[in-house]
């Protein structure tokens, strides 16, 4: 995406200045992901990887339906299988698409060192620019979700674009094209909450009492959700944190440190020329070197008599 | 000033070479360090080709630090022992600030300051380079969970800036005190340089705790 000129940013890793962003008169988008209506058939997967041409390299069998093992560089969106067995004691697939959530507030983006390498468009997708990335992992350590992954071949970290090339020119993302049963939406976020609240709604009524909408507020939202039956208990679903936040040592990493670190560095640094310009150097006075020439020369004369 | 004839022996060619060596090292950690810690240093990035070599080359020149500086542990552990009388020449410190060491108690090879320097940095290295380790993306970044890394980038960060501030201390006492950086480069002091700053070093020297070549003519 960085060789169309978007001009539509409203967050860019570790920049101090605004990003271009005159084009922003656009409306928030999101993902919809309805798990109550997914069959575990992938088609998202493959669609994926067909459009953005990726082809991760083949694993092995791990006893169950999940398949690669986990997201990687090339797998940017996962079926995660979870078998849960209910207060009722029966058992209950819990089948997830996993991958980016695109958070309002993006950790990734604000533990990136690379100006420009993670930026966050108008629409609200979070885009890592690789071109500019330096394989640091820093954006692992700031995702609260623990999505990207660096390649060990170009050094480059890597997870879902949410199809921004597709987006851009008004279609939308390939694993909702894909997707057989409708459980994938796409449209304004708005557009969105409210088809989840017309779901969940149906849900209750068919005994899912605790189904609600996912779009964790400690991240100010996410521009990926999900309807879960168990919205009480999101890490049924493989793990899908119950309360996800910017770690706080990543929020201390990057917020207080760097200016208390420049300002700390910076006083030293002064606190050195102003002494120099107040008392000058420390000089050894011919009297010092007369004292000195002393010391050494009866101890010549001491050990000699 | 009389140039006296007889000079001190102060750090012999092995210290010298292993001190700047450790300095290059140490320089090129901070330079490419500081480029992935604000953004507005990233620009340092380009002293080495970039972001990416930036990040390739930190973890690899701080292995070079880590066993150049065990060098210097080797050869300084001893004269920088802590001892009762460096409390009472930290008590001094004043005194030595405004240039009037005379009311400062006479100290042996190395002064409190520099003991805690070197203290310091004996510390710091070993911290940075085992945090250093767990945030080494390319060999160990499935190694430590994430939490453990996250840990380790903030104390790794807070580690750096220490060391940083301690190595501006270090530089700029050694361009305050006059002729402590011939010292360094071509390894001798005067007597009276001695006499001023080390005077216990200067009588041990003399009655010769440190054998008999340390005092040579003037090159």
């Amino acid at each position: 995406m960085s060789d169309l000129q978007s001009q539509d940013y409203v967050r860019r890793s570790a920049s101090t200045m605004t990003p271009p962003s005159a084009r922003s008169h656009e409306e928030q988008v999101a993902k919809l992901i309805d798990v109550s209506r997914c069959i575990g058939c992938k088609a998202c997967q493959t669609a994926c990887m067909e459009w953005n041409d990726l082809r991760p390299e083949i694993g092995h069998f791990e006893g169950t339906y999940q398949n690669p093992a986990d997201l990687g560089p090339s797998v940017w969106t996962l079926m995660k299988f979870a078998e849960y067995e209910n207060e009722q004691g029966n058992l209950e697939w819990l089948i997830r698409k996993d991958g980016c959530m695109h958070c309002e507030d993006p950790g990734c983006l604000k533990a990136c060192p690379a100006p420009g390498a993670i930026v966050q468009y108008a629409n609200g997708i979070v885009d890592f620019i690789s071109d500019k990335c330096i394989g640091c992992g820093y954006c692992v350590k700031g995702c609260p979700f623990d999505i990207p992954r660096i390649s060990k071949t170009d050094h480059k970290s890597y997870k879902c674009t949410l199809c921004s090339d597709r987006v851009t020119v008004g279609l939308e993302p390939a694993c909702v094209k894909a997707c057989p049963t409708g459980a994938i939406m796409f449209g304004s976020k708005a557009d969105m909450t409210h088809q989840a609240e017309e779901r969940i709604i149906d849900l209750k009524s068919r005994g899912f009492e605790k189904a609600g909408l996912y779009d964790p507020a400690e991240v100010g939202g996410t521009h990926v959700m999900y309807v879960l039956h168990h919205a009480d208990k999101p890490s049924l679903y493989s793990g899908l944190p119950d309360k996800p936040q910017i770690s706080p040592m990543v929020t201390v990493w990057k917020g207080i440190v760097k200016p208390l670190a420049m300002v700390g560095v910076a006083m030293a640094a002064l606190a050195g020329l102003f002494h120099w310009v107040a008392e000058g150097p420390n000089e050894v006075t011919e009297a010092d070197e007369a004292e000195g020439e002393r010391v050494l020369r009866e101890s010549e004369t001491e050990k000699s008599s | 000033m009389s140039a006296s004839k007889t000079v001190i022996t102060r750090y012999t060619t092995l210290n010298r070479v292993n001190h700047w060596i450790n300095a290059i090292c140490f320089v090129v950690m901070v330079l490419s360090g500081l480029s992935m810690f604000h953004p507005m240093l990233f620009f340092l990035s380009g002293l080495f080709g970039g972001g990416q070599w930036t990040r390739a080359m930190h973890p690899w020149v701080g292995i070079a630090l880590l066993i150049s500086y065990s060098g210097l542990v080797v050869q300084f552990w001893r004269e920088n022992i802590w001892r009762k009388e460096d409390f009472a020449w930290l008590k001094a410190a004043q005194f030595v600030m405004v240039n009037e060491e005379e009311h400062a108690p006479p100290v042996g090879c190395n002064n409190a300051g520099q003991k805690l320097v070197f203290w310091s940095m004996t510390l710091l290295i070993p911290v940075l380079f085992l945090t250093g380790l767990v945030i080494w993306e390319v060999y160990f970044g499935e190694s430590t969970p994430i939490p453990v890394q996250r840990a380790a980038v903030l104390i790794h960060s807070f580690a750096a800036i220490a060391a940083i501030i301690v190595w501006i201390v270090h530089v700029y006492a050694a361009i305050w005190v006059r002729d402590s950086m011939r010292a360094m480069t071509q390894g001798y002091v005067t007597p009276g340089w001695a006499w001023r700053h080390h005077r216990k070093w200067l009588e041990e020297l003399a009655s010769g705790q440190h054998g008999k070549n340390i005092i040579r003519k003037r090159p």
